[in-house]
């Protein structure tokens, strides 16, 4: 049997596998399965490369030994990570993966690119300008992705502050014209005196990398994240045309396609345009949506946990609104205790799940269900929200702007038309914060000062265990 | 205007997987329901790591005294290799939650 025809059926699986492993993964009932058969075709993929791959001239790979040491501490790492990394860290992981991919398309670009300098000498230029492109975009984008995905993972662990100053889209934009602008001088006329600002576009893309996702809020990292994972894709494919590899193409295309759909997507769930994501971030409005909220101020009510047990265990029904507090806190599991205790009361308790709670969409279901909350108690916002004019109390776990009225009703606030949970139409509403600290959008929340709010301050863990304890009691 | 003709006729075959993968790509996640947009961007994330290949050509072919290129590409296959299993692993884990209770 043709060895070689055999690598082309492990493509051909390969590329089978991620579309069908795509569709499943969008559909909640088969996305695990999905997952697993993608993973399969990545595998069949990678080990018909290792050891049917020939090239050009009909050899085989060498330096194995290289290639299954590399593989072996890749999987090693990679697993433990995966497998160790808490549920609260799981964006920043994703952020950090990718970052891995980009940096692979990049390494892949300056290791061709170091292959063509000794031919400069003898060959025309215009035989390899097309390998240049595919090398030169793969490049920048796999090093773009590389360095934003990098500061996107040091926002969201916290490490990395939100960093701007004037005029930095003005150079961000005049960066990314002076780099395609030297790689098409270089496509054109490359020799060997010039080579060296191949190394000029390295740094400027990484640097571009940097700059692109310093100035964006924190709460729109699972959106940058997002498009960084499509450019990885893009630069997958590139890798793709320099080898003329159908499964890195296909593969590659389909998430840059898919993932710049999912970007786009995660920004209607916010109500806002990518591009509002991308320079119009949250931190320009602050002070103008502070100041103008600040007049609708006035005094909180605190109330203390006897009381919001009282409160909870004679209601009929409480709607829990899960937020970013409760994943720091990591409740979930003594709010789940809450949930049973209540519910053996005879009191009906729900979740009301907002899309983009937490700092991921999907992160509070993820949460929820690790500790065993059954799925059909969370409840997202079109079903919930109906619900909340005939509930007796809603507890608000270190959510914030999600159940901001000033997203109904301020026009001049930055969040203004995001679609928020109602639960000002409760009949009690009972807020657990750490502090008055405003949420993420930089904005004060005028529902903490409506009569029928009660603030009830501390660590979301440490309340809802008191909270237990004195349903217990009661 | 004739290189370019020339250009596209020549690579017709990849030119029309671009493009037919770019509509795949969006027909195929179209309905997502927004509870899944962690878990796909996760899966999709690893499914990218298929950049790994790129990788273990380059590895493959470097000449044993190249010592850059086999560091360089060294490093290329451990980062791609962390892409990929950690990107399945990770999704894994997120859709485990996903499980309905019996």
């Amino acid at each position: 049997m043709d060895f070689n025809n055999l690598l082309t059926l492990s493509y051909l699986i390969g590329s089978i596998t991620f579309i069908l492993g795509l569709k499943m993964l969008s559909n909640p009932a088969t996305a695990r399965k999905g997952n697993l058969i993608a993973a399969v075709g990545m595998a069949v993929a990678i080990a018909g490369t290792i050891f049917l791959y020939k090239d050009g001239e009909g050899n085989s790979l060498h330096n194995y030994p290289w290639i299954f040491g590399a593989l072996a501490i890749g999987t090693l790492v990679g697993f433990m990570a995966a497998k160790k990394v808490k549920m609260t860290a799981m964006p920043e992981m994703v952020s950090l993966f990718n970052g891995m991919g980009g940096a692979c398309a990049g390494l892949i670009s300056i290791i061709e690119f170091g292959h063509i300098v000794p031919k400069l000498a003898t060959e025309d230029s215009s035989a390899i300008a097309g390998s240049l492109i595919t090398i030169f975009l793969g490049l920048i984008i796999g090093s773009v992705s590389f360095a934003g995905s990098m500061i996107a993972w040091g926002k969201l662990n916290g490490k990395v502050k939100d960093f701007s100053f004037p005029g930095q889209q003005i150079m961000n934009t005049i960066m990314l014209f002076v780099m395609i602008g030297i790689a098409g001088y270089l496509v054109v006329g490359i020799n060997e005196s010039n080579a060296y600002l191949f190394y000029v576009i390295l740094a400027g893309a990484l640097l571009y990398g940097i700059l692109f996702v310093l100035p964006i809020g924190g709460a729109d990292m699972p959106v940058v994240i997002s498009l960084l994972n499509s450019f990885t894709g893009v630069a997958a494919a590139c890798g793709g045309f320099l080898y003329d590899n159908k499964v890195m193409l296909t593969g590659g295309i389909l998430v840059g396609a898919a993932g710049t759909l999912l970007t786009i997507l995660m920004c209607k769930a916010m109500n806002r345009s990518l591009l509002n994501v991308l320079i119009g971030s949250f931190g320009g409005n602050k002070t103008a949506g502070a100041t103008a909220e600040s007049g609708a101020g006035g005094a909180t009510k605190e109330i203390s946990v006897s009381d919001t047990a009282m409160v909870m265990a004679y209601a009929n029904r409480v709607i829990i609104v899960p937020g970013y507090g409760l994943a720091v806190a990591q409740a979930q599991h003594v709010c789940h205790e809450l949930e049973k205790l209540l519910d053996e009361k005879g009191v009906e308790v729900v979740y009301a799940i907002h899309p983009v709670a937490g700092r991921m969409p999907g992160h509070m279901n993820v949460l929820l269900a690790e500790a065993d909350v059954s799925y059909d108690k969370l409840l997202e916002m079109e079903q919930v929200n109906d619900l909340f004019k005939t509930t007796d109390a809603v507890l608000i776990l270190g959510a914030n702007d999600v159940v901001n009225p000033a997203a109904k009703n301020d026009p001049a606030s930055p969040i203004y038309g995001m679609p928020i949970l109602e639960v000002e139409h409760a009949k009690t509403v009972i807020v657990n914060k750490r502090s008055m600290k405003p949420g993420y959008a930089g904005i004060e929340n005028a529902l903490f000062f409506q009569p029928k709010t009660s603030m009830l301050f501390g660590d979301a863990k440490g309340v809802l265990q008191q909270l237990v304890a004195e349903i217990k009691s009661l | 205007m004739e290189s370019i003709l020339q250009f596209i006729t020549n690579n017709q075959q990849i030119i029309y997987i671009v493009v037919l993968m770019i509509f795949l790509g969006i027909e195929v996640i179209g309905r997502v329901p927004s509870v899944l947009h962690t878990p796909l961007m996760s899966g999709a994330n690893a499914i990218h790591g298929v950049v790994i290949i790129g990788a273990i050509i380059v590895m493959g072919k470097a000449e044993g005294e190249n010592y850059l290129a086999l560091i360089l590409g060294f490093l290329a296959v451990l980062l791609g290799t962390l892409n990929v299993v950690g990107g399945f692993v990770v999704t894994d884990r997120m859709l485990e939650m996903f499980k309905k209770k019996k």
